[in-house]
């Protein structure tokens, strides 16, 4: 096998994944409405298609991308839409965002697929457009656009495309069940994106901690010769993009540059999957695995959801709670947020629902910091997050930003390891935010700059033109006044 | 539902400091017991007098600053009281024992803003500013008597020693090997001529030899430094960086001239150099915070007690050193930082290079 190079960093937490890896991926009941925000996805707010009261097919456009950076939304079951304008957001503020929510008729009657003939023998721009067309984001939670990315092949030269089977977060089972319950469809997904990406070869990383996943996708995988199935260490965070790139190629992505600079570009199994359904079948993207776990569940286990599903329809489908849940988060408990309310829905990027004890969450109370040296040694990217935080709480942003600001990551390690409890990630948000804030006024600053100078000088230009205008004029009247004179001389 | 954390990461390795703490003073009892048992009741009282007075000056310094009291229960005021008292000398009188901790707790501590904020070790700061003060006191050193042996002070007697200055009979007090080779020295005997009348690296390394209360055993200390290694609490870079600073120079200077100088193995099995390199320098308060900060602070701390030691007027220098590079540390931190994912050592952006070469469009 590969000598594959040494992760810097990191932390082995706590797995907490067998008990809803046992079980085979189960099936949601239809719940009687869907709550679609129009932003799943990074980028652009999706816009309205339907209207009030108008009935929809499963899989039917309804609201469509205004930009490159963006994603339709597509009716994830026939029905009729009730409601358009602000619904409960699944994130931690309890704000709410512009949706839609869609009254299933349960009769969950398909709109007519449109089914690519062999899209082999497509170009891998039309491919990418169905992509885009099925709107497919980033399914490991990043939600960055996917046809954004398979666009890329045309821009620059990918050697690797890698396949993130890595699952690393805590609790999270469904890129696990996925790739041992669909590994030939996650494969032929996979080479369908070489072809888009005219790639070389394709890596599948999976953690070495999910042995079913790694035969099964060895298994399938075995006709193809450009597809290679590698084990990677089971090390927290190995399914962030940079640290896969290099335990997979043995490069570090250049710090400011994209993994299209080493010449890799990195899919989640998920993303692979829902890709091979748009481009053999036609499907949009309106249902996904999640992974329902946490010691307040009764029965952990993996779902096949419609997206814009109520968390608590996924609770009720795993047999409710034991006991009341002291925080449910959407996502893992490294990377996911906390839901404000059980009512929110589940989103094209959401891994996962965990429903928390008390015992399973972080202690709060924070201590000073020890400069114990844990956050660093445990930093994947090799920056320094206890520096980062001081200045970042005493809003010192340049500080913080020369320190490591810049190429954090967010993964929380250095958290998880704070024997002090500081929440070190809470303070990085917020110098970023700040500094977003900072650079968003330093361009309007310089917009009203620009502008004003340009009135100045459009100003000036005016009344030079009219200074020379009232010159001619005087001396155009000058002239005539001057040569009736001489006419009359 | 509520949660009360913001953000996340909500999970935790369940780590804290009070538990760092506790692993540190345990990890120092082998050391403490083999002390206390080699200097009798004296060294008993002082060990509890300095422990508990610097409990009560983090007491009062957090009542008198504001600051949640729960913080008395983190530990780090008991381990500093309890490395302080591990450096004094063992039958020292209580004033010493009671103005230390406060020393260390108030002035070294509290006052640059509590845990976290000191740039020296406050052990060492009240120990160097004992010595500097009350040198008698901090020189004594009564040999070994332990207890229950003929001729140890009963509980009776320690508390006279303690608390009543009761002086020293004569023949009960020895010199360090430090402090005896020093003086040797400049009487104009040679270091084979000294050491064997004075030092046998056995004992020294057992630890059944005059010295400070905690320091004697080497062998008991490296047991509780191994043990703090493998549990991750200290780093590995400034105890070898160190010991090995100090045993190389002595190397090199012994083989120059072996007359003058003794060789590595009697600085590692002599005074504190042990407990300092283990226990002291190690403090992630007052050290370097990156792999390469901790290397350079090890070896600076490890050359200056050698260079101490050997042409400055104290015999012993652990805690000079140690204060020292401690006021180096934050220096230190801005130059050694550890190398960024995707950026050069100096900061800058890896070169993009030709990895990968533009496509043309179809």
């Amino acid at each position: 096998m590969f000598n594959l190079a040494r992760i810097r960093g990191g932390i082995h937490p706590a797995a907490h994944k067998d008990r809803s890896s046992a079980l085979t991926i189960g099936r949601v009941p239809l719940p009687p409405r869907l709550y679609l925000p129009l932003r799943q996805h990074a980028g652009a707010e999706a816009m309205p298609l339907v209207k009030v009261g108008e009935h929809v097919l499963k899989g039917q456009l309804i609201a469509s991308s205004p930009s490159e950076l963006s994603a339709p939304i597509h009716a994830p079951s026939s029905g009729r839409i009730l409601e358009i304008g602000p619904i409960l957001a699944p994130h931690p503020s309890g704000l709410t965002v512009n949706g839609m929510v869609l009254e299933c008729d349960g009769e969950e009657r398909w709109i007519e697929l449109e089914v690519p003939a062999n899209p082999f023998d497509e170009s891998p721009l039309v491919l990418a457009e169905r992509v885009a067309r099925a709107g497919i984001v980033g399914m490991g939670g990043a939600i960055f656009p996917a046809a954004v990315k398979l666009k890329q092949g045309t821009r620059h030269e990918i050697k690797t495309v890698v396949v993130n089977g890595s699952e690393c977060e805590p609790y999270l089972t469904c890129d696990d069940r996925i790739m041992r319950e669909r590994a030939e469809a996650i494969v032929d997904g996979a080479r369908l994106i070489q072809h888009i990406l005219r790639a070389y070869r394709v890596v599948i990383g999976i953690e070495d901690n999910k042995p079913e996943a790694l035969a099964a996708m060895r298994a399938a995988s075995e006709p193809y010769g450009a597809i290679e199935v590698e084990a990677v260490p089971a090390l927290y965070p190995m399914g962030s993009a940079k640290q896969l790139i290099q335990a997979v190629t043995g490069r570090e992505v250049p710090a400011e540059a994209r993994s299209t600079s080493v010449g890799a570009l990195v899919h989640n199994v998920g993303t692979v999957y829902a890709i091979q359904q748009a481009l053999r079948y036609g499907r949009p993207l309106i249902s996904r695995v999640v992974t329902v776990a946490g010691s307040c569940v009764v029965n952990p286990r993996n779902l096949e959801t419609l997206i814009g599903t109520p968390a608590q329809a996924l609770f009720d489908a795993c047999g409710g709670f034991t006991r009341q849940p002291a925080g449910v988060l959407l996502g893992g408990p490294m990377m996911g947020v906390a839901l404000p309310s059980l009512q929110a829905p589940v989103i094209k990027g959401a891994t996962g629902l965990l429903a928390l004890a008390p015992h399973e969450l972080r202690n709060d109370q924070a201590s000073p910091c020890i400069r114990c040296a844990g956050c660093v040694d445990a930093c994947p990217m090799g920056l320094l997050p206890l520096e980062m935080a001081a200045r970042a709480r005493v809003d010192d942003l340049d500080g913080a930003h020369d320190y490591g600001l810049r190429d954090c990551i967010l993964c929380g390690c250095c958290s998880y390891v704070c024997p002090s409890h500081i929440p070190l990630v809470q303070y990085f948000q917020y110098a970023m935010g700040r500094q977003d804030e900072r650079r968003g006024a330093e361009r309007k600053t310089e917009q009203v700059k620009r502008l004003t100078e340009a009135r100045a000088a459009r100003l000036a230009e005016e009344e030079a033109a009219k200074a020379a205008a009232k010159a001619a004029k005087a001396a155009a009247r000058a002239k005539p006044a001057a040569a009736p004179t001489s006419e009359v001389e | 539902m509520s949660i009360s954390v913001a953000s996340g990461p909500f999970a935790h390795d369940r780590s804290s400091v009070d538990r760092i703490m506790l692993q540190v003073c345990l990890a120092l009892l082998p050391a403490t017991l083999f002390g206390l048992y080699l200097f009798g009741w004296p060294a008993i009282n002082l060990w509890l007098l300095t422990c508990a007075s610097a409990l009560a000056t983090e007491a009062l310094c957090l009542h008198w600053l504001g600051q949640p009291r729960q913080r008395l229960l983190d530990g780090s005021a008991l381990l500093t009281g309890w490395l302080l008292a591990l450096t004094l000398p063992p039958w020292a009188p209580w004033w010493v024992a009671v103005g230390g901790a406060a020393f260390a707790i108030g002035i070294g501590k509290q006052l640059y803003g509590g845990i976290g904020q000191n740039i020296f070790n406050p052990a060492m700061l009240a120990r160097v500013a004992l010595l500097i003060a009350f040198p008698l006191q901090l020189t004594t050193w009564p040999l070994p008597q332990p207890l229950g042996s003929p001729g140890a002070p009963g509980f009776v007697e320690g508390l006279a020693i303690t608390f009543a200055g009761a002086p020293l009979a004569d023949g009960m007090s020895g010199a360090t090997a430090l402090g005896g080779l020093k003086t040797e020295l400049t009487l104009g005997h040679s270091v084979e001529a000294i050491l064997a009348g004075n030092f046998a690296l056995l004992p020294a390394l057992l630890g059944s030899t005059p010295g400070s209360l905690g320091e004697t055993s080497e062998l008991l200390l490296l047991l509780g430094g191994l043990w703090l290694l493998a549990r991750r609490i200290i780093h590995w870079e400034i105890p070898l960086s160190m010991l090995l600073g100090v045993a190389l120079l002595a190397a090199v200077a012994h083989q120059i001239n072996p007359e003058r100088y003794p060789g590595g193995l009697y600085h590692l099995a002599s005074g504190g150099l042990l407990l300092g390199a283990l226990f002291i320098a190690t403090d992630p308060v007052t050290s370097p915070v990156s792999r390469s900060g901790r290397l350079l602070f090890g070896a600076g701390c490890g050359v200056l007690v050698y260079v101490i030691r050997t042409w400055g007027s104290f015999p012993e220098a652990v805690a000079f050193a140690v204060l020292f590079m401690n006021a180096l540390s934050p220096l230190i931190d801005r130059y050694c930082r550890p190398r960024a994912y995707g950026r050069t050592a100096r900061g800058k952006p890896l070169a993009i290079g030709r990895q990968t070469s533009p496509v043309k469009e179809s």
